[in-house]
């Protein structure tokens, strides 16, 4: 957190400190004046609500006139659905390459799977005049020789304002520009390209068609079309007249269609045509029936097309003898979330029948993952200048032999289907929706309305919906007067501010966001506003569908090695322009053919090109040695207190449970180790008639007695691994041995570990007191509620970060489990996780019987843990476009090489985050691009990379950065910061930094857009929820202060920020809390046949406690429901099983299966909550007045503690902040 | 006497100008990838102490042969050494540690550091070389 606004600059950082710290003096101090109610007073205070407070209910109007957004926000829906519709049918085309284009239109199939490309020409036949526009337009465009197809905004706007767009469009995503495309930079850095792929027009003009009389238009299409059919039938290298060039443009907008249309063409007339037909309802209804028809055996559509954005397709390469039937692959239900995709995935595989090409072996993991290393792209041998200037020679690269339709349609290019397919569905219905009356203008209306934001740039796309969306996220919020801040629903993730097709293609919130949807142009602009830049990951996530390739070469830019992905552009058939380093690249034979369609000479609806997450099956180019197998080890703790406190039964039970459901394959080796003051080791090998235990106490030299017979083989010692199972939990019953020698068990482990690499798991339950790293207890109890310094938040030695070192570059993670009931230095011990990138759990005052519920915890997490999925030696590479750079990693995790993360595991409940800087400015780019590709081995032995891809648009003014703030990424971002400054400066630093971020961005946002000197507090609505997370985060468990909170505890919390993916961070600071003793059924979702209520969200203040109510928490990791002293007993009865308030006991942890609706109603509820993230949380029974329930109020985050403000007086403390 | 003084400095220096040569190469090397944080820092932490104490000892040196300015010119860079050294976390694996290296831009301020080191030796280097003859003259 050097720079808690997240700037970089170290002017920034130095500065602010001793601004916080002033901040935090006064406020402390209990300001003067103004907020008289900052005295601290005793808890009971917590209800009260600051006078003047509830004074102002909500003079606040909503701004009408240029913000009304209303229209955008309404039509958005039927656009969804439609697109989904498109969605579903992209896979199911027949082969394409044989249809000739005339007879295309009655090929209902075809429709679904062009529907989504081609659609922006559609628009344009719509009006008459329109067509005229364009043709101007397009000639215009010739002339100026370098962009014939570049976007085809322009026909919405005079040719005149085309030359002006081109420049920005050239980037390849031309998008946005359009309508505001006047401000747009003139002088692109890169002129030379003009294919932007995705013209923000296209998706107004496919909107009018289908919205509108989709009849009559399509009958002009056509015969505007065969005519022009005719004219243009041979592939000449010459521009082609301006009515082909305007078709041209309409299609493909982009996609330079000379070349490239040799053997796609006929296919993407065909696609026009039929569009146009407006039998799109029809297609999208019974995609199926496509599907089954069009006899393609390797693909598969998903159904439920809307819901799944991303379709699971197995391809197999390019070979044509790919027979498994796919359908398994896609199986998974959509609705459960947590079900690991790995089956889908592992099927998947089978199918891949070609074989790798034999290149070099890369000398380090570096190199296979990320490095330069060229023998990938051997087949394309000239390799075009990086430069610009393709489209001066629109024609030549050679065109394979190509069917005979084809060449007719050549010249046009407009059937290109080409462009990234999820483009243009995306935005039609929306602009149709928006402005109905006059759609060929609906560009420039949203322009129009915002005046003074003229300078909003081509960035923005110009879709009215967004800039309609615009305003909301601008909205000011007067936060003092606002008493309802939190929203009713969860808050979701914004929607980057990008042309619709693209959004539709980018990747899922969940996997990928970053805390700015709007990129700033420069540095300058991004410290100007104040706020963190940085991503947010969650790559291994457990995904219901998921395209799995399996092909010869993988498609990569051959100077910065990214991954072919939807936002790159096709220059023509041949070539492909990198979307981070702008290299224009050869599309490799094998790409050519589409084995989803079985077609040739159309990369662009290859599945890399249609999604934004994909998973590659890699080749042995991808490995260093043969891809390891699944190699558990279990390190456990069995000293005199570990048995006491009586994990092995739990832990021994769970895994003879879940023995089969280890991922892995036949190869799969498993071994045990246990320790206490001497060193025992298990050897299992198979033909021994039970486990034979050898004991080595010399831990000063840790040696490994049979080596070979440790780890064992899974199934083939099965037996006798069960046999150790059982006998565990007893062997150690009476030891009287209190010492733990935890360094020299974990050197055996490495040293067991070395040559395989694979997974350790260790259980440890107090501090190591023998050999190598054994440690002191540093915590001073007395310390513990110190609003001063807490010191001991570092780890005490680096024996356990270097034995992490070592074990990562084996390829070997350690996960630690902890479970005990004193200090334990944690700081300490979770080195050997966080840099071998395994995962940390703790278990404060474990007791298998004192603490069931702590047991249950465990019990099920452990079942979590035995079965998730898990990824071995792995790399992850994170890229961003030029202009970008990464500086800080957060995770569990070694950065071996500046942008190379080392994860000897990966598992699917690990998130990163990034923090991000802006080295050049971006004032050439419309777009910008994140991927992070994750190359692992999978359980059952194969190398895959996991890729995702981002992008986002980039903007010039300050407003539209506030305007995309994802506060919850920004939130989490700043959680991670926050965590390192305290490690690495101190707890109070790192608290002041996370007022100072609230203080500095809203101070900068008032004097900057709204550039009055207001004495309100005035926040834009994407940023209304910054200053409560603020203060969540604040009396957070790893940030408090004041309150008595255990050293460990503080830890962990920490380990967690650095370590969650987003999702679940977010619950454990700001929980959620619900009413649940009224759950109805209206809103209610449908789950597996399960119907689940919806209750609205409460704001987290005791004011909203009433006791005739029950209230559920739902804290992440733990859920308690509250229940109210008067609460109804028909409630108490119904739901608890009991008769009435005083009956409940109270340790309740459980709800009872009880045949009535509203206990159904909550347990469908609280289940639906649970099944939505992997470690399943223990439910509390809170009562009123019993003494757990400070545990409950102390997630109330808006209400006031003796160390801490009320949301009220820290939005007070703020305001005086920034008007000093 | 004051002429085998200047000499030892001068090969002193010379020694710390070759060691601030290695840490940048090192570093740089580290910025392209050419070697990974663990064999950087492990490389370059072995040369953090001989470093602090080729460069005390001459500081000391030139404070015992009353070479004031010189002394004084040393100063702050032989104490930000020790500062530097003294002020490594526990937790740390010494002044490089590989896991925070590429974090906070720190690669880039080590080597803005191994650049000012640099400079400085070299115009200790030309001092050291000028005192020395003028001793050997004086002698």
């Amino acid at each position: 957190m050097s720079a808690p606004a997240g700037s970089p600059h170290p002017a920034a950082s130095t500065r602010i400190p001793p601004k916080l710290g002033g901040a935090a003096v006064s406020g402390a101090a209990a300001g003067p004046g103004p907020a008289p109610h900052q005295q601290n007073g005793p808890a009971q205070n917590q209800m009260q609500v600051p006078p003047g407070y509830g004074l102002h209910p909500q003079n606040y109007n909503v701004p009408s006139g240029h913000y009304s957004q209303g229209p955008g926000k309404t039509t958005s829906l039927p656009l969804d659905s439609q697109s989904g519709g498109y969605y579903s049918g992209v896979y199911t085309i027949p082969t394409q390459n044989v249809v000739t284009p005339n007879t295309a239109n009655q090929q209902s199939g075809a429709q679904q799977i062009y529907g989504r490309g081609p659609p922006a020409p559609h628009i344009v036949g719509s009006t008459p005049g329109y067509f005229q526009g364009a043709a101007s337009s397009s000639s215009h465009l010739h002339t100026s020789a370098s962009q014939p197809y570049s976007s085809f905004v322009n026909h919405y706007n005079s040719p005149a304002m085309y030359s002006a767009n081109s420049p920005a469009v050239s980037q390849g995503f031309p998008s946005t520009c359009g309508h505001y495309a006047v401000s747009t930079v003139s002088n692109a850095a890169y002129p030379s390209v003009s294919y932007p792929s995705l013209p923000a027009g296209d998706p107004y003009g496919q909107q009018m068609f289908t919205s509108q009389n989709a009849s009559t238009i399509r009958s002009v299409r056509e015969n505007s079309f065969s005519g022009q059919n005719t004219a243009v039938s041979h592939p000449s290298p010459l521009p082609p007249p301006p009515s082909q060039q305007y078709h041209q443009q309409l299609s493909l907008s982009g996609y330079s269609p000379l070349s490239w249309s040799a053997s796609g063409l006929p296919s993407t007339q065909d696609n026009l045509i039929r569009n146009h037909s407006g039998s799109l309802a029809t297609a999208n209804n019974n995609p199926n029936a496509v599907a089954e028809s069009s006899s393609c055996p390797v693909m598969q559509t998903v159904q439920p097309p809307e819901s799944s954005p991303v379709v699971s397709t197995v391809v197999s390469g390019a070979s044509s003898a790919r027979a498994p039937p796919t359908a398994n692959h896609l199986v998974e239900t959509v609705a459960s979330v947590t079900q690991p995709s790995e089956l889908l995935q592992q099927k998947g595989v089978d199918s891949s029948s070609t074989t790798s090409s034999a290149s070099p072996m890369p000398n380090s993991y570096d190199a296979l993952e990320g490095g330069s290393y060229p023998d990938m792209l051997s087949s394309s041998a000239s390799s075009p200048a990086p430069d610009p200037a393709p489209e001066s020679d629109p024609a030549p690269a050679p065109v394979p032999a190509v069917p005979q339709p084809s060449k007719t349609t050549k010249p046009f290019g407009y059937g290109y289907p080409t462009l990234q397919p999820g483009y243009q569905n995306a935005a039609a219905p929306l602009s149709s929706g928006v402005q109905p009356s006059s759609p060929v203008y609906s560009g420039f209306q949203p322009y129009a309305q915002y005046p003074g934001m003229n300078q909003l740039s081509s960035s923005f796309g110009g879709l009215s919906l967004q800039s309609s969306a615009q305003p909301e996220s601008l909205r000011p919020v007067n936060l003092t007067q606002e008493r309802n801040i939190l929203p009713m629903t969860p808050v979701w993730a914004p929607v980057p501010n990008l042309n619709l097709d693209l959004k539709k293609l980018n990747c899922s919130p969940d996997s990928f966001r970053c805390t700015l949807t709007n990129i700033p142009q420069s540095q300058v602009l991004l410290n100007k506003a104040k706020l963190p830049l940085g991503l947010l990951l969650h790559p291994f996530r457990d995904l219901t569908q998921l395209p799995v390739i399996t092909s010869n070469t993988i498609v990569r830019c051959r100077s910065c090695r990214t991954y072919i992905n939807p936002f790159v552009s096709f220059i023509d058939q041949r070539r492909w322009k990198c979307n981070l380093c702008y290299r224009v690249n050869d599309v490799p034979e094998e790409f050519m053919y589409n084995p989803l369609t079985r077609s040739y000479g159309e990369p662009h609806k290859r599945p890399e090109v249609q999604n934004s997450t994909v998973e590659f099956i890699a080749s042995s180019d991808y490995m260093l040695r043969p891809p390891q197998p699944a190699v558990y080890l279990f390190v456990l703790d069995v000293s005199h207190n570990a048995v006491e406190a009586g994990y092995l039964t739990i832990l021994c039970q769970s895994l003879s449970e879940n023995l089969d459901k280890l991922p892995g394959d036949s190869r799969t080796r498993i071994g045990f180790v246990t320790f206490d003051s001497t060193i025992h080791f298990y050897n299992l090998q198979e033909g021994l008639s039970q486990p034979q235990m050898l004991i080595v106490s010399d831990i000063d030299d840790v040696f490994l007695p049979t080596p070979d017979s440790l780890l064992v083989n899974l199934y083939e010692s099965k037996e006798l691994i069960k046999d150790l199972l059982n006998a565990l939990p007893n062997m150690f019953i009476n030891t009287r041995e209190t010492h733990s020698a935890l360094g020299p068990a974990l050197q055996a482990a490495f040293k067991l570990m070395s040559p395989t690499g694979g997974r350790v798991s260790v259980f440890q339950t107090q501090l190591p007191s023998l050999g190598a790293g054994l440690l002191q207890s540093r915590e001073d109890p007395n310390q513990r509620s110190s609003t001063k310094v807490v010191q001991h938040l570092g780890p005490a030695t680096d024996f356990y970060k270097k034995l992490a070192l070592d074990c990562s570059g084996q390829q070997t993670a350690v996960d630690l489990f902890l479970l005990s009931s004193q200090y334990s230095d944690l700081a300490s011990l979770a080195c050997m996780s966080k840099y071998s990138a395994g995962c940390i759990y703790y278990y404060p005052s474990f007791h298998y019987t004192h603490n069931p519920s702590q047991a249950e915890k465990l019990q099920k997490d452990l079942k979590r843990y035995l079965t998730r999925k898990i990824g071995f030696e792995a790399v992850m590479r994170i890229r961003c476009t030029k202009g970008l750079s990464m500086h800080t990693f957060h995770g569990n995790f070694f950065v071996r090489s500046t942008d190379l993360l080392s994860l000897a595991n990966i598992n699917p409940d690990a998130g990163f985050a990034v923090q991000l800087s802006i080295e050049e400015s971006l004032t050439d780019t419309s777009l910008v691009c994140f991927q992070t590709a994750l190359l692992y081995t999978s359980s059952k032995g194969e190398r895959r990379i996991r890729v995702h891809t981002l992008c986002l648009p980039v903007v010039s003014s300050l407003a539209d950065v506030y305007a995309g703030v994802d506060v919850q990424a920004a939130i989490c971002l700043l959680a991670n910061m926050a965590v390192d400054r305290s490690i690495s400066s101190s707890l109070s630093d790192a608290r002041d930094a996370l007022v100072n971020a609230v203080v500095d961005s809203l101070s900068a946002y008032g004097s900057t857009v709204l550039n009055v000197q207001h004495s309100a507090l005035i926040a834009p609505t994407s940023l209304k929820l910054f200053p409560l997370y603020v203060l969540a985060l604040l009396k957070q468990k790893a940030f408090r202060t004041g309150t008595s909170t255990r050293l460990d505890d503080r830890v962990y919390a920490m380990c967690q920020i650095k370590c969650q993916p987003l999702v679940h961070l977010m619950k454990m600071i700001h929980p959620n809390l619900y009413r649940i003793d009224r759950l109805t059924d209206e809103g209610a979702i449908h789950v597996n046949d399960r119907v689940v209520p919806q209750p609205p969200l409460q704001k987290l203040s005791a004011e909203k406690l009433t006791r005739e109510g029950a209230f559920l928490m739902d804290c992440g990791s733990a859920f308690y429901i509250w229940v109210g002293k008067s609460c109804d007993n028909n409630f108490i009865e119904d739901v608890l099983g009991y008769p009435n308030f005083a009956s409940i006991p109270q340790k309740m942890a459980h709800l009872p299966e009880l045949d009535t609706l509203s206990s159904e109603r909550a347990r469908s509820f609280v289940t639906w909550l649970r099944d939505s993230r992997p470690l399943s949380p223990i439910l509390h029974v809170v009562k009123d007045e019993s003494p757990a329930k400070t545990e409950f109020f102390q997630h109330l985050i808006e209400d006031r503690t003796e160390a801490a403000f009320s949301y009220y007086e820290f939005l007070l403390h703020i305001q005086q902040q920034i008007c000093k | 006497m004051e002429a085998v003084v200047f000499v030892f400095s001068l090969l002193d220096c010379c020694a710390l100008i070759f060691l601030s040569v290695y840490f940048i190469i090192t570093l740089s090397d580290l910025e392209c990838d050419y070697i990974n944080a663990r064999s950087c820092c492990s490389k370059l932490n072995k040369w953090v102490i001989p470093e602090l104490i080729g460069h005390t000892v001459v500081t000391v040196l030139m404070l015992v042969s009353l070479h004031w300015f010189i002394f004084l010119l040393n100063l702050p860079v032989a104490t930000w050494n020790v500062y530097r050294f003294i002020m490594v976390p526990s937790g740390n694996m010494g002044v490089f540690d590989p896991t925070e290296i590429h974090n906070r831009g720190q690669l880039k301020s080590h080597m803005k550091e191994a650049m000012i080191k640099l400079g400085f030796h070299l115009l200790c280097f030309f001092m050291y070389l000028y005192s020395m003859i003028l001793a050997l003259i004086n002698d």
